[in-house]
C-alpha cells in the first residue's frame, strides 16, 4: 500500500525507522529539536528521543560537523543536518578534510559513518548566499558518496541507507520542495545508492537530471510530447558514485542526451555525465549532449534575474530541438 | 614496543621526595628517552632522504606525552596535530611501525598511507594525527561526545598548538563542550611559536589558558618541562572530567629545540631562547634527578638507555627491510563498500 507523503515526511520517517532500529543513530543540528527543525523535518523525533538523542546546537557548522565526525570515528552514527548546504561551507574542512579522509589515513583502521543533510540549490529570491547548489563540490571527493533527491518514496528509501552505510554521506534536499508530494510505500524498504531511476520512458532524446530540476524535466517531457516528440526522463539520484551504465543504455536507445542540472556549468554534474556518453557511448550519439545549467553567475534577487539564471522548460524544449536538429 | 610499564599508575615502590613512585620515574624516562631517540633517528634518516614529505618532530616537548600517558587509561582516547611521533610512541605504537611509517613501507602504523603526520591505530585509541591545524580541536570533542553517549567514564585528550588555539574551531568546540559537559580534555602545547610566528604576535592573549575562562571551563598553565607538573595537572584534570564535570583546559608550556619541521632553520629566535630551555631539558634533568635522588641507580638507566639504542636499530632495521606497499593498495581504504565503482579513465 502506497500512500501520499510530501517530502518532508519521508525523511522524517526516515530518521524516525533508523533511530529506531540502532541506539547509535543520533541527529545534531540548529533547531532540529525544541523547534521541530527549521523545514520541520525532524518534527516530533525530540519527544520519542529525548534530548540525548536530537540536539540543538549553537549556530556553529564547523564546530559540530566535526563533533559528528569525531563521534563517528568513536562507533557511533550521526546524522548532521544543515539548515542549508550554503551554511555547510563552514564546515568544508570538516567534510572534506576529515570525513571524507579518516579511512584513507587510517589505512582502513577509522571509519566515518556519518550523513550530512540539507537543502541544496536555489529557493527563490534569496540572492547570491542562499541560493547554491553543492552536489559537483561534495561529488569531487574521493571518500565521500553524495545523494540529491525529491522523489517522496526515493528520499525515505536513500536516507534510510545513507544511515546505514559505513561511508560518509551527503545527502541534498530540496527548500522549495519539502511540502512536494509522492506515493510511498508502507513499510520497510530502502532504496540503494548509487543507481538512477528511469521516471519516464521514451524514444527520441533522453533527458537526465536530479533534485528539484527533475520537476523542469518531466514539464519539459510533457510539452514535448505533445509536439510529437517523445522524451525518456532519467533521475540521477545519487551524483557519486554516478550510474552511467542506466545513462548508457538509454542513449543507446534515443541517440540523443540533454542534461538538466542546476549546479553552474563549469566542471558541474553535467561535465562528468557529458565526459561519461562520449567516452562509453561515443558511437551511438547523434548529436552533442547539451547541457541545461543554472547560469554562470552568481544568483541576484530580481525576479527577472532569477528566471533568466534557473533552467526551465523552455530552455529545455530549446536544447532538445537543438540535439533533434528541428526547428 | 608495547614495553609501557602499567605499574606507572599503581605505583608500587618508595615515594619520592615528590610523592612520585620509582616505577612512574622510570616509566617517564624509557618513554622520554624513546620518543627523543626515535625523533633523532628520523631527522637522520630524512637527511639520508629515507624519509620524505613534511616532518615535524616532538624533541624538547617529550615531558608532555609521558606526564599524559602516565596517568590516562588505555580505553581514553587521544587525537592531536601533525607534530606527533612523540604522541603516537606515548600511546604504546611500537618504535618499529612508526618508522617503517616514516619510511612509507607497508608495515607502517598505517601501510605507508599516513607518513609523519597521519599515525591512527583503533588498537591504541588513538585518533591521529591531523594535518590542517585545529581541525582535531572539534574532532576530539566528538570523540568525547561519543563517550558519553555511550555512558562510559572515558575521556578524550584532544590536543594541539599555540597556532590552532586561534582557530575559531576552538571557541565552537570550548563552547559546545561546555555546555553539553562533555568528557573532554582540552590540551594546547604552547611551544611558543606558530610555525615562525611568536604567541604574542598572534593575539593580544597571549597566556592561553586564559581563553578557557571566557567559557567558565577550568583552566591552568602548567610547566611542559617537568613530567612531575604534566602528570599532577593531567590526574586534576582527570579527576574533574570523569566525575561528569564537563571539559578541563589545560596550556602545558613546551618548548621545542628543532625547527617547524626539517625544512625550518628557525631564525626567528635566539641561540640563547633555545639554550634556555635545554638547560632544563626534561631527558637530562630527569636521568641527574634519578640518580642525585638515589630514585634509581646508575645501572637500571644503562639498562633503560641499551634497551632503547637496541629498539631504535630494530625500528631501522625493520623500516629498511620492509616492502613498499603494492600499487593496488591506492584503491584500497578510500571507503567502507568493498565494490565502489571507481571512475578508472
Amino acid at each position: 500500500m502506497n500512500r501520499e507523503l510530501a517530502l518532508r515526511d519521508a525523511l522524517r520517517e526516515a530518521i524516525l525507522e533508523e533511530m529506531r532500529l540502532d541506539e547509535n543513530v543520533f541527529l545534531m543540528g540548529e533547531e532540529v529539536a525544541e523547534y521541530d527543525g527549521a523545514y520541520k523535518v525532524s518534527k516530533g523525533l525530540l519527544d520519542e528521543f529525548g534530548a540525548k538523542r536530537v540536539i540543538d546546537t549553537p549556530i556553529a557548522e564547523l564546530g559540530f560537523a566535526g563533533i559528528g565526525v569525531g563521534a563517528a570515528m568513536n562507533g557511533l552514527r550521526p546524522i548532521i543536518e544543515f539548515m542549508t548546504w550554503n551554511f555547510a561551507v563552514l564546515a568544508f574542512d570538516q567534510i572534506v578534510n576529515n570525513a571524507a579522509k579518516t579511512l584513507s589515513q587510517s589505512a582502513g583502521q577509522f571509519s566515518c559513518p556519518i550523513v550530512f543533510r540539507g537543502p541544496s540549490g536555489a529557493a527563490g529570491q534569496l540572492a547570491q548566499q542562499h541560493s547554491q547548489t553543492f552536489e559537483s563540490w561534495m561529488a569531487n571527493v574521493p571518500g565521500l558518496k553524495v545523494i540529491s533527491c525529491v522523489d517522496p518514496a526515493d528520499a525515505k528509501g536513500l536516507l534510510k541507507s545513507a544511515i546505514r552505510d559505513n561511508d560518509p554521506v551527503c545527502f541534498m534536499e530540496s527548500e522549495l520542495l519539502y511540502g512536494f508530494k509522492g506515493l510511498v510505500p508502507e513499510g520497510e524498504y530502502t532504496v540503494p545508492i548509487g543507481l538512477a531511476a528511469v521516471r519516464r520512458e521514451g524514444t527520441d532524446v533522453t533527458l537526465v537530471s536530479y533534485n528539484k530540476m527533475m520537476l523542469v524535466a518531466l514539464e519539459a517531457a510533457d510539452e514535448l510530447a505533445k509536439e510529437g516528440i517523445s522524451a525518456e526522463v532519467i533521475d540521477l539520484r545519487t551524483i557519486r558514485p554516478l550510474d552511467y551504465h542506466t545513462l548508457v543504455k538509454s542513449l543507446k536507445k534515443t541517440n540523443r542526451m540533454v542534461v538538466i542540472d542546476e549546479s553552474w556549468p563549469f566542471a558541474g554534474v553535467s561535465s562528468e555525465v557529458t565526459y561519461q556518453m562520449q567516452r562509453y557511448a561515443f558511437d551511438y550519439l547523434d548529436a552533442p549532449v547539451i547541457r541545461v545549467n543554472a547560469a554562470d553567475t552568481s544568483l541576484p534577487y530580481a525576479a527577472p534575474l532569477v528566471d533568466a539564471y534557473m533552467p526551465n522548460a523552455a530552455k529545455v524544449i530549446k536544447a532538445v530541438k537543438e540535439v533533434m536538429y528541428v526547428k | 614496543m608495547n614495553t609501557v610499564v602499567d605499574k606507572k599508575k599503581t605505583g608500587k615502590g618508595n615515594p619520592t621526595s615528590d610523592g612520585h613512585p620509582k616505577e612512574r620515574y622510570l616509566f617517564w624516562f624509557e618513554l622520554m628517552l624513546r620518543i627523543r631517540r626515535f625523533e633523532e633517528k628520523a631527522l637522520m634518516m630524512y637527511g639520508q632522504q629515507k624519509i620524505r614529505g613534511f616532518c615535524h618532530v616532538y624533541i624538547g616537548q617529550e615531558a608532555v606525552a609521558a606526564g599524559i600517558e602516565s596517568v590516562i587509561r588505555r580505553e581514553d582516547g587521544i587525537v592531536t596535530a601533525y607534530r606527533q611521533h612523540g604522541i603516537a610512541l606515548g600511546r604504546g605504537i611500537s618504535a618499529k611501525s612508526a618508522m617503517a611509517e616514516l619510511y612509507g613501507k607497508a608495515t607502517g602504523v598505517v601501510k605507508g598511507k599516513g607518513g609523519s603526520m597521519h599515525f591512527l591505530s583503533a588498537e591504541h585509541k588513538y585518533f591521529g594525527g591531523n594535518g590542517i591545524v585545529g581541525a582535531q580541536i572539534p574532532i576530539g570533542t566528538g570523540i568525547a561526545f561519543a563517550e558519553k553517549y555511550k555512558g562510559t567514564d572515558n575521556l578524550c585528550v584532544t590536543m594541539f598548538g599555540d597556532g590552532a588555539a586561534r582557530q575559531g574551531a576552538l571557541h565552537e568546540s570550548f563552547n559546545m563542550a561546555m555546555s553539553w559537559k562533555l568528557p573532554v580534555l582540552y590540551i594546547v602545547e604552547n611551544n611558543g611559536y606558530a610555525m615562525g610566528t611568536s604567541v604574542n604576535r598572534t593575539s593580544n592573549v597571549v597566556e592561553l589558558y586564559k581563553m578557557g575562562l571566557s567559557y567558565d571551563m577550568p583552566s591552568e598553565a602548567v610547566d611542559g618541562m617537568s613530567p612531575e607538573a604534566v602528570h599532577e595537572a593531567i590526574t586534576r584534570a582527570a579527576a574533574h572530567i570523569r566525575a561528569g564535570n564537563g571539559p578541563y583546559f589545560l596550556e602545558i608550556r613546551t618548548y621545542r629545540y628543532k625547527g617547524h619541521s626539517v625544512s625550518d632553520p628557525a631564525k626567528y629566535r635566539t641561540k640563547e631562547e633555545v639554550q634556555s630551555y635545554q638547560d632544563r631539558d626534561p631527558v637530562k634533568m630527569i636521568e641527574v634527578k634519578m640518580l642525585d635522588e638515589k630514585i634509581a641507580t646508575e645501572k637500571e638507566i644503562q639498562a633503560i638507555k641499551d634497551k632503547i639504542k637496541i629498539e631504535m636499530e630494530e625500528a631501522i632495521d625493520f623500516a629498511e627491510n620492509s616492502p613498499l606497499p603494492h600499487p593496488d593498495e591506492l584503491y584500497t581504504d578510500n571507503y567502507m563498500q568493498k565494490d565502489y565503482p571507481f571512475i578508472m579513465d
